[in-house]
């Protein structure tokens, strides 16, 4: 393990170690030594009961005997729940891709006075922070169950997401059109007409699409928690036991997320 | 085509085609978002009401209730660790899987449509659906959260992996199988060392993404911040919640700086 | 020896690339391998050690028919011809001496292979060769750390160390500046000499390939229609090489100065 070359008679070293990634060797191997006790540490105390999680096989084999072969006899029951998830996706798209682009231009660095920007990127980083599903929780206690809280729920995820991205993209944009629009006397808005919104518009329409087809996803997930769509469908299947349904839903949804990651990707090929 | 004897004293900005598209797409758009509007099963009522009902619950969350504050933490120190372990195997399984999803080293077109197959249907199911799958299979707990994290993480890893085997640079490849080296010693020197960045990368970034996931899991009992969120919501314990709110979105955060500094000194 | 019989390659059902070409190198040997783009002198060098399958014909290194080995045979007849690139072919990421050892691949127990526990032996070898090439100070380096002509030197050195018998280069200079390029070329010249190792080069600069080489290869459409000392390539032979490529284009191929321009 040495570290100085032993050397030959022509005066060349005959062992070679490749250099570690950390010079030091007491971090190197303190780092080391931590990551293996932080793992120990981590698995001892995870509260695990493990004579129900050896039950586990037995219990599996009942689960996937009982939902083969899937059932699509309630088909109307799928159905209406898809179209719900669909409804939900759109609302909330354009609800969220309405509210983000104000919030967008409040948290651009330079567009936004700083105590603006502030409650921009804060606004940003609270919808970014909670999933869905708290976020589908809450506005179900709020507002009850149903669609109207799946669209709340994906409205705040929606915003999450094309509000920062978008908010990169005005950070980004070429100043110099923005001057040229200042140079000749327009005011405020005709500039942002003018000289942010056809630098941002391909991006917001991108975005656009992608969120609709991210939002179709998540609102398979948020029915979970009572938030309407598809995902109630599932969750009560699978609270009945209807395994056999549970599948048949989760293959449909497992498809349309499929065909609309295809399409909203031949869209967006097509726009960029 | 203007011809240039007689000067056009209107300009339009898009041709009669294009204006026509455009006008298509925007009526589409429209009507998607009538017939969403109109069929939606919603109580209008409830929608207006829907500002009063959510500035109540706001009011009755503060001030948030910390006297149970050390379980949460403690809690969130275990939901920590379910997104680390979950993140921890799930990348080490999805190599052998990006390994025979990519297509220039897969053994033979049944191993790549077996790895497409695995990353399609780990990334198409939500975690959740995981979870509620295996919290039947396992029993409410830790190890259903765990098993959910990992099955939907090999997909997202898995597939970005897999896209990074295929973008290497060949030519060292070439070289080193030139010298007479076997398979396995030509994916240890010259594809591993050039896949290493996007490795790091992605079990980083994946794991930011769980950091997120795991505290959901508790909502359909797989364990983790979401069992004492569920219970304190179930419970009309608002205070509480607010203070279970709060540390989630500290958590969130705290994992994007650290993802953000580990990136930063790995990469 | 090397000695190529009736090679063809044929790529799908398109017109063959090799048509049927003879080739004997004897002994120590340094090869120029003439012709314009597409004359197929990538895939002759790539035949030899079967990168690339030839369609029929056989190709015997002392005495070793390379043609008909598959699996761990062909690994080991691949350890005992060295082949260096256009684009050096290095693994960025990996250390120099990481590069230099890849070269022992073929000979290495797997451990060893993927704990960089590389024997004794080979180390001095390496430094050695290092050495010789003057880069031995860059052994604990990043290969992406490296200039282009360090970066060759590293390719060359990997192609020694596996002991080969004899050399392929792929026009090694061609991504290399002038100078740069005819220290390469003169240090392929010095190793052929010293490990008596005979070196097969393609080569666009025609200059280069009369200074540096014993003898010059001339190959058009697949066929070998000129192989004699540099002397010998006069601007006739030159004209039929590389006919019908635009004089202009030919400007860097050769201090022959075109006495007729031809127009494709």
């Amino acid at each position: 393990m040495s570290t100085t070359p032993a050397h030959t008679a022509k005066g060349l070293p005959d062992t070679w170690r490749r250099p570690p990634m950390i010079a030091n060797p007491l971090l190197r191997y303190g780092l080391l030594l931590a990551v293996a006790v932080y793992i120990g540490w981590a698995l001892w105390i995870l509260p695990i009961d493990w004579a129900r999680v050896s039950q586990g096989f037995a219990r599996a084999a009942r689960i996937f005997s009982g939902a083969f072969p899937p059932s699509f006899e309630r088909s109307g029951l799928l159905i209406s729940g898809f179209l719900e998830s669909l409804k939900i996706a759109i609302l909330a798209t354009v609800g969220g891709v309405l509210l983000s682009i104000p919030i967008a231009f409040m948290a651009a660095k330079n567009l936004a006075p700083r105590p603006v920007y502030l409650v921009g990127r804060a606004l940003i980083i609270i919808a970014r922070s909670f999933h869905p599903v708290i976020v589908a929780i809450i506005f179900v206690k709020a507002v009850g169950f149903g669609p109207f809280a799946g669209v709340l729920t994906l409205i705040v995820y929606s915003i999450g997401f094309v509000a920062k991205m978008l908010a990169e993209r005005i950070e980004e944009i070429d100043w110099g059109q923005v001057e040229a629009m200042r140079s000749v006397g327009a005011g405020y808005f005709p500039t942002l007409v003018y000289a942010v919104f056809p630098q941002i518009m391909p991006r917001q329409i991108g975005l656009s699409i992608y969120q609709l087809d991210s939002n179709l996803r998540a609102s398979a997930v948020v029915g979970i928690v009572g938030a309407g769509g598809i995902g109630s469908t599932l969750a009560n299947a699978f609270g009945r036991y209807d395994y056999d349904f549970a599948l048949a839903i989760t293959i449909v949804i497992v498809a349309v997320i499929l065909l609309s990651e295809a399409v909203s990707g031949q869209i967006r090929k097509r726009i960029w | 085509m203007v011809s240039m004897d007689t000067t056009p004293e209107e300009w339009v900005r898009y041709t009669p085609r294009e204006r026509l598209q455009r006008f298509v797409i925007f009526l589409a758009t429209a009507l998607a978002i009538v017939w969403a509007l109109t069929s939606i099963n919603v109580i209008w009522a409830w929608v207006f009401d829907a500002p009063q009902q959510m500035g109540d619950l706001f009011g009755r969350m503060v001030p948030p209730d910390v006297s149970n504050l050390p379980k949460i933490l403690w809690v969130l120190v275990e939901t920590v660790n379910i997104a680390t372990i979950a993140t921890a195997i799930a990348v080490f399984v999805s190599l052998p899987v990006a390994y025979i999803a990519a297509q220039n080293t897969t053994p033979n077109a049944f191993t790549l449509w077996l790895g497409r197959f695995i990353l399609v249907s780990s990334r198409s199911v939500n975690t959740i659906i995981w979870a509620l799958l295996f919290v039947a299979i396992f029993g409410p707990g830790i190890v259903a959260g765990i098993v959910a994290i990992m099955f939907r993480s090999i997909g997202f890893i898995g597939k970005l992996l897999g896209e990074a085997i295929e973008e290497i640079d060949k030519r060292p490849v070439e070289a080193l199988e030139a010298t007479g080296a076997s398979r396995f010693k030509v994916i240890v020197y010259a594809i591993v060392p050039q896949v290493m960045p996007t490795f790091w990368a992605v079990a980083i970034l994946r794991w930011d993404i769980n950091l997120r996931e795991s505290t959901v899991l508790g909502l359909v009992g797989a364990g983790g911040i979401g069992l004492i969120l569920q219970s304190a919501i179930d419970t009309f314990n608002w205070q509480e919640a607010a203070t279970v709110l709060l540390s989630i979105l500290v958590l969130v955060v705290l994992g994007e700086i650290v993802s953000a500094w580990m990136r930063k000194r790995i990469i | 020896m090397l000695k190529i019989s009736q090679l063809v390659k044929r790529y799908g059902n398109g017109a063959p690339v090799l048509k049927g070409l003879d080739l004997e190198v004897p002994g120590d040997s340094v090869v120029a391998i003439i012709g314009a783009s597409g004359a197929g002198k990538s895939t002759l060098l790539r035949c030899i050690n079967r990168l690339v399958e030839p369609s029929s014909g056989t190709i015997e290194l002392n005495g070793l028919m390379l043609t008909d080995l598959k699996g761990a045979g062909l690994r080991a007849a691949r350890r005992r011809i060295g082949m260096i690139f256009q684009g050096f072919n290095l693994v960025d990421r990996l250390t120099v001496m990481e590069n230099v050892q890849s070269g022992r691949l073929g000979y290495l127990p797997t451990w060893r292979a993927v704990m960089r526990r590389y024997p004794k032996e080979d180390i001095r070898r390496a430094y050695e060769l290092m050495e010789r090439v003057g880069i031995a100070h860059y052994a604990n380096k990043r290969a992406d750390e490296l200039s282009g002509g360090e970066r060759q030197r590293v390719g060359v050195v990997r192609a020694l160390m596996q002991e080969p018998e004899i050399l392929l280069a792929d026009e090694p200079t061609a991504s290399l500046d002038p100078k740069t390029s005819e220290q390469i070329m003169e240090l392929l010249r010095a190793l052929s000499r010293e490990f008596s190792l005979p070196v097969l080069i393609n080569i666009h600069n025609v200059a280069e390939a009369k200074l540096y080489t014993d003898r010059i290869v001339g190959m058009r459409y697949g066929r070998i229609i000129f192989d004699a000392a540099p002397a010998a390539l006069d601007q006739a032979a030159m004209d039929e090489i590389y006919a019908g490529v635009p004089a202009e284009e030919r400007g860097e191929m050769g201090n022959v100065t075109p006495l007729r321009a031809k127009n494709a």
